[in-house]
């Protein structure tokens, strides 16, 4: 009988599976440990920066000691609700459809149609938004911003809500159905409920996306160093005012920009961890 | 005997009333068709709006296209105040950041999908993965913030070094200022990363467990079963996160306007400064004087859109056969 059944692989491929598996491992630990370098200097040189004035006071001319951001800050919350008025009706709306009622070649069309424009870079959009409001109106205002947002948030909310509706088990619509409601009847009161944690934390993830895009806000919101009332004039926000900060040549408008970036980042990641905890309440509710 | 149905003449059958087909009438009083056109025309409108997008981007393109036809993209001169322009730096610029970044970004990404997907335990694996896709939704105005004050002051100090034994290559050739095509590919690559590990670490995790039995019976060790058999199998969908990944590179706008420097040319050396078509049209776009100008710069925006279409519709052919939770994105 041979006692050699179980035999080792020759060294050489010992060696070479060890220095493989070890170098994954150091990949791992590469992407993460840059990713953690990143976020704890943006949070260490943000809350060197950040000041109350910061969300007080209007920005200091240069050279001047001081200064807030506060029409960016609230410039930034404008043009975020007006997206989520323009963007989040039509994905609920779209989601609705393309789970309940969309069949065949329509549905497919509208799929891929969303998935297109999921893909269309935020500098184009950008553009296309000056082309369809700025151009008309003959200049840069809050509107045009929020629309540029609000077109970015539809793709998200719409895939992510027919997403969650799907998710709903079929015997739910049959047992609506069978008690003789409608069918529109079993949407509103049995599908759309059973589903409603996760169409919330879709919707909550899509506005902390589109919370930092710079790029469509340049050339439709464009900026403003005062308070902008009202929709329609130009308007100064978070992301673009971290960009023109940045690149500026002053150190006080550098740190103004870390304070900024600071903020709106434990804003996004705020959102995104409440957006989780609100899907993991769900899936402990309908669990038990 | 209770079931029995007592008709009189006139009073129609209950299963007549029951099954006879509704008028649209009808429907639409109950609501169901109401709810359904509703629906349609949310679904619908982006469609519109899609077909508005490419609609305005061919439209407000076209003198600039009349003008200088293809020759657009292959001409290097960039000078609005005479009139001419030539996209050829820009595109050069894309194409080299977006493709460096990629052969940065695929080992490293690739090789933390292998270790989270097939060696960390489920625990640290679904940490690790939360916290790189949390990553993920930094801005890219942050990356940007990132680096010109953490990178382009680290690799200032280290490139030195560096070119005194590689210098000698033409692309790593020149001084080196900060601002350049490297620098701006290593902060794309570190953008990318978070998304070519999170979808491959799916596309891994997908494969059968029976493919990693049946080479582990043959006597392959831990790698060889990883590398010649899951990573095969998984080669589709790995290959799909890549492009999604280079997709994303191409029409990064912000972090690589703020590394790259704004130059209008061409250079083999990757230590030089550059531009790139995104970057371009966040820098010039609301200072374009008169129609030409304007309409070159759209023209940019339309050759960036088309081409990102044309690879997102590449990755999702590739990840057809692969069904990856995007929602939790």
């Amino acid at each position: 009988m041979s006692a050699a059944v179980v035999a080792y692989p020759p060294l050489r491929r010992r060696v070479v599976n060890v220095a493989m598996l070890t170098l994954s491992g150091l990949c791992t630990l590469l992407v993460v440990g840059v990713l953690l370098t990143i976020l704890l200097y943006l949070l260490w040189n943000g809350a060197h920066s950040l000041t109350l004035h910061f969300f007080t006071q209007l920005p200091a001319p240069v050279g001047e000691p001081g200064g807030g951001v506060r029409n960016a800050i609230i410039g930034t919350l404008k043009l975020l609700s007006l997206a989520t008025l323009i963007g989040v009706p039509i994905g609920l709306l779209g989601g609705i459809y393309l789970s309940e009622f969309a069949g065949g070649w329509s549905g497919f069309a509208v799929r891929y149609t969303t998935d297109l424009l999921n893909g269309v870079p935020s500098v184009v959009m950008g553009i296309f938004v000056y082309t369809l409001v700025v151009l008309p109106m003959h200049h840069f205002s809050t509107l045009a911003g929020g629309i540029a947002l609000g077109i970015m948030m539809i793709p998200i909310a719409l895939r992510s809500t027919e997403d969650f509706l799907r998710a709903v088990p079929r015997s739910l619509r049959e047992g609506g159905l069978a008690l003789g409601a409608s069918k529109s009847e079993t949407i509103f009161t049995i599908v759309i409920p059973a589903a409603i944690y996760g169409i919330l934390t879709g919707i909550l993830l899509d506005i902390a996306r589109v919370a930092g895009e710079t790029a469509p806000l340049l050339f439709t919101a464009f900026g403003n160093q005062y308070d902008s009332p009202g929709w329609l004039q130009p308007t100064a926000s978070l992301p673009v005012v971290i960009y023109n900060y940045a690149i500026s040549p002053y150190d006080s408008w550098h740190q103004q920009a870390w304070a900024a970036g600071f903020v709106l980042l434990s804003g996004l990641l705020a959102v995104s961890v409440v957006a989780r905890l609100i899907l993991a309440r769900g899936k402990k509710l309908s669990h038990g | 005997m209770g079931n029995v149905v007592i008709s009189t003449p006139g009073m129609p059958l209950p299963s007549e009333k029951l099954f006879r087909k509704q008028t649209l009438v009808e429907r639409l009083r109950k609501g169901d068709e109401a709810i359904h056109l509703l629906t349609m025309a949310g679904g619908w409108s982006i469609i519109l709006i899609t077909g508005l997008l490419v609609h305005h981007l061919w439209e407000y393109s076209r003198i600039a296209r009349h003008q200088f036809g293809w020759h657009f993209l292959i001409t290097s001169t960039w000078d609005p105040v005479n009139g001419l322009f030539g996209a050829w730096p820009f595109v050069y610029g894309t194409v080299v950041t977006s493709l460096l970044a990629l052969i940065l970004a695929i080992p490293i990404g690739l090789g933390a999908a292998i270790f989270l997907a097939e060696l960390a335990p489920r625990s640290v694996s679904n940490a690790l993965t939360f916290l790189i896709e949390l990553l993920a939704a930094v801005p890219s105005v942050v990356y940007g913030l990132i680096g010109i004050f953490l990178l382009i002051p680290v690799l200032t100090a280290i490139m030195p070094a560096f070119q005194k034994f590689f210098g000698w290559l033409p692309i790593f050739s020149g001084t080196f200022y900060g601002v350049s095509y490297f620098s701006a590919a290593v902060i794309l690559a570190i953008m990318v990363v978070p998304f070519i590990v999170s979808i491959s670490r799916e596309v891994l995790l997908a494969v059968p467990i029976a493919q990693r039995e049946a080479m582990m019976a043959l006597g392959a060790t831990k790698w060889e079963v990883t590398w010649r058999t899951v990573v095969p199998y998984a080669r589709q969908g790995i290959m799909g996160s890549v492009f999604l990944a280079l997709a994303r590179a191409l029409g990064e706008t912000m972090a690589v306007t703020m590394v790259i420097g704004n130059v209008a040319q061409v250079s083999t050396s990757l230590m030089a400064p550059g531009y790139t078509i995104a970057a371009v049209i966040a820098n010039e776009f609301t200072e374009a004087t008169g129609d030409l100008y304007l309409h070159a710069l759209i023209e940019l925006g339309l050759v960036l859109f088309a081409v990102t279409m044309i690879i997102n519709a590449l990755a999702r052919l590739l990840m057809l056969s692969v069904r990856t939770d995007e929602v939790a994105l």
